[in-house]
């Protein structure tokens, strides 16, 4: 057998909670993080919900300890603020021997500053804080964490839309299996934008009501921001640092469904294909899948496609599924590594948290989220699905640790 | 290790299909060197050209031309880097945004994600496989490159489809000219090296490469490793990093007949590449190339271009300039650039 990738820190900040003991009390609370837009000046308040990381700028600072505002975007407190957690629990410090690398992800960078820049821009070249839009790319935020933590060792970022966090995970266990690298703290992070906000509003895919995934009247996603990290390493290391071992990553695949710039397949070909290559990796049958996370955004097309994706691959073993972006929103690029941690918590807690929000079947499927929370129950693998537009879907296999 | 077996490439000199090697030099006398596009049509159907943006239609175009290049339909992944994606539909939303909001057209939108490059190569190939994008700096082409090895080597693909790709606006230009790293003023490419104006010029480009676990009679070069060197101490400390990567592939530092250096213009990032090469590998050729290209986060995929039809033609275009004098022989190639001392990057070519 090869070598085996697994957790030994995770990290969450979310509209659900500042860590993962206050997203756990949500998720078990049945608590959404869906309500007001306070973070910024737009037409939108009052109209449509966001899920807000509920602390300022000013309150992330100071959590984090850190001082000069002008250098940091949101993304990047939040990314730093999440990615702390994971590198604490896994008794990362600097200066520590081990070859450490973080791959993050996120899909707008630092556009919330980018904004406040550009109008004054606009109206004179001269004008506008430059120290604003220096924090524009997506690799800022990545360069602004690894900093705060001491990584040195690799870094990088991906941006694949809604799965880009998924796809840190990948290539930080393909790294780690090959041997380039010790451990990796790898996941994602965005903050809500006017940007982000006004461009989904022209594809004209935001619930006014709050995301009700998997649901008959369903009209659109709600999107949400926070950042979520894991610390991977091999299991042969973390033996020998005598690790607590969370989890396994126990198989991950991504395809692309090369249908549509924002559509998915009617069929779900990309999302059948993730999953499957995920299932095939780490030698499950799909009926041993203990619970799906779903995507499940909450538009038309994505509950659709992959619901019968799901169907076509699970038949008439489709394991309990729910989408927690009915508690915490759409969060973009960092939406993977949320429901990856969210996805630890239920297999170290034995529970599946419920689909928030759902009171009808989808007409066209005859797979039903779960409604309610699911307790004491053994959950051994986990199937979490990120995709995004341009067809990029990956999926993610976590599972409980066993010892071979 | 794997073999680059087909590149397409859209750049500021005419390096469409069909063109000689680098000759005869473009001459850029603009704010910022511009590329030389190709007649969309050959590549993308007319009708849904009219909505791309420019990043896109030379992403899509600059793929097929690779993949017509190394005579393949589907890759087994595609694997694009940029440092910013479509500045254009970027600045296209933030405009819109600071009148009102209220603006319906998704189009920009969809086309400011930063994955749309990659997944519209999928949707053009059909290539329902392996798909990412990153968008790190000066290591988003890096890291493709990285991910397309360990894919190879896995044997997950034998076949990756992976570039680089970014683009300039005026706009964008005015913005990073305040930073203060480039040239205040439009200065020609050919005059880069010696004009007394401080800072790099602006470029831009598309650069797409087949990179496959088989050499075949397409074959340009193979490329041996990649890695990529966050935040080092010192000069000295890239240099270490710089000698044991060359160690690391089984040469000595003299082997490296060539470096392509990461000299833009701008003194201090320059002095930078001197002192790093000069250190680590003293007995190289070193070229000078961002004359020809200008300076954008994905430049190593011009240089990659240059690198490996250096490799496979055996002889070194005239518009290139060596430092002292050109290499003897023309058998390893070490491609290196940085961004702001803090992002360093290595890749090695052999023939």
């Amino acid at each position: 057998m090869g070598i085996r990738v697994v957790i030994t820190g995770y990290g969450i900040v979310s509209s659900i909670g500042m860590d993962a003991g206050e997203v756990l009390r949500s998720l078990l609370d049945g608590i959404s993080g869906i309500g007001e837009i306070t973070r910024f000046d737009t037409i939108h308040k009052g109209k449509l919900p966001l899920a807000e990381v509920r602390r300022s700028n000013a309150e992330l600072l100071e959590h984090l300890g850190l001082k000069n505002k002008k250098k940091y975007s949101r993304t990047s407190l939040l990314g730093m603020a999440a990615a702390r957690q994971a590198a604490e629990m896994a008794g990362i410090k600097p200066g520590q021997s081990l070859r450490t690398g973080l791959i993050s992800a996120n899909t707008v960078g630092g556009m919330d500053r980018t904004e406040d820049f550009y109008p004054l821009f606009l109206e004179n070249q001269s004008k506008g804080r430059i120290s604003e839009v220096a924090t524009h790319d997506c690799g800022d935020s990545t360069e602004k964490i690894a900093e705060y933590l001491g990584v040195r060792d690799f870094i990088t970022t991906i941006s694949t839309a809604c799965s880009s966090s998924a796809n840190a995970v990948m290539l930080a266990s393909e790294m780690i299996k090959a041997g380039l690298i010790d451990r990796v703290i790898a996941g994602g992070t965005d903050a809500v934008t006017r940007f982000t906000l006004n461009g989904f509003n022209t594809l004209m895919i935001l619930d006014k009501t709050g995301c009700r995934p998997f649901d008959e009247e369903r009209a659109g996603l709600t999107i949400g921001e926070g950042a979520a990290f894991l610390v991977l390493e091999s299991e042969e290391l973390a033996i020998r640092e005598g690790r607590e071992i969370i989890g396994l990553v126990s198989g991950y695949g991504n395809a692309n469904d090369a249908y549509h710039q924002t559509a998915s397949s009617p069929e779900g070909i990309g999302a059948g294909l993730a999953m499957a290559k995920a299932l095939e990796m780490g030698c499950i049958e799909p009926a041993a899948v203990s619970y799906i996370n779903v995507h499940g955004t909450g538009t038309q097309n994505n509950d659709l496609s992959e619901g019968i994706a799901v169907q076509k691959l699970f038949v008439d073993t489709v394991p309990p599924f729910s989408s927690t972006k009915s508690y915490t929103g759409h969060t973009l690029g960092a939406a993977g590594a949320i429901e990856a941690v969210i996805s630890l918590l239920s297999v170290q807690n034995g529970c599946i948290f419920p689909n928030l929000r759902w009171a009808t079947p989808m007409k066209e499927l005859y797979i039903r989220p779960v409604t309610s929370l699911l307790r004491n129950i053994p959950v051994e693998h986990v199937l979490s699905n990120s995709f995004g537009f341009g067809g990029n879907n990956s999926s993610l296999l976590l599972s409980k640790y066993n010892s071979r | 290790m794997a073999y680059i077996n087909g590149i397409g490439i859209i750049s500021p000199q005419d390096t469409l299909p069909g063109s000689a090697f680098l000759e005869p030099v473009i001459e850029h006398t603009s704010e910022f060197m511009k590329s030389i596009e190709p007649v969309y049509k050959q590549y993308i159907d007319p009708i849904a050209s009219r909505r791309l943006s420019r990043l896109i239609k030379m992403g899509i175009s600059s793929a097929k031309m690779c993949m017509l290049d190394a005579g393949l339909e589907v890759p087994d992944a595609i694997i694009t880097g940029t440092g910013l994606g479509s500045v254009e539909d970027t600045e296209k939303i933030l405009g819109e945004l600071t009148k009102e909001e209220k603006f319906l057209n998704p189009t920009p939108f969809i086309q400011s994600t930063y994955n749309t490059i990659s997944s519209q190569i999928a949707i053009n190939l059909k290539c329902h496989q392996y798909n990412s994008t990153y968008v790190h700096r000066c290591f988003s082409l890096e890291s493709c490159l990285i991910d397309a090895l360990l894919q190879i080597d896995e044997g997950s693909a034998q076949n990756v489809l992976t570039g680089g790709i970014d683009e300039m606006t005026l706009n964008h230009l005015t913005i990073i000219r305040r930073l203060g790293l480039w040239k205040p003023e439009a200065v020609s490419n050919l005059d880069l090296w010696s004009s007394p104006l401080p800072g790099a010029l602006a470029g831009e480009g598309a650069a797409y490469f087949s990179i496959s676990k088989e050499r075949n009679e397409k074959t340009y070069a193979s490329l041996s490793a990649v890695q990529t060197l966050y935040k080092p101490s010192s000069t000295e400390q890239t240099a270490e990093a710089v000698v044991r990567f060359v160690t690391e592939q089984g040469l000595r530092p003299e082997d490296v007949d060539l470096v392509m250096m990461g000299n833009n213009g701008n003194d201090e990032h320059d002095r930078i590449c001197d002192e790093v090469m000069m250190k680590a590998l003293p007995s190289a050729s070193r070229m000078l190339y961002k004359h020809l290209c200008g300076e954008y986060h994905t430049v190593s995929g011009f240089a990659l271009f240059v690198a490996a039809n250096i490799l496979r033609k055996q002889f070194i275009p005239s518009s290139l300039i060596n430092i002292p004098s050109a290499p003897g022989k023309l058998e390893t190639i070490l491609i290196h650039n940085h961004f702001r001392d803090t992002d360093h990057s290595f890749i090695l070519v052999r023939r």
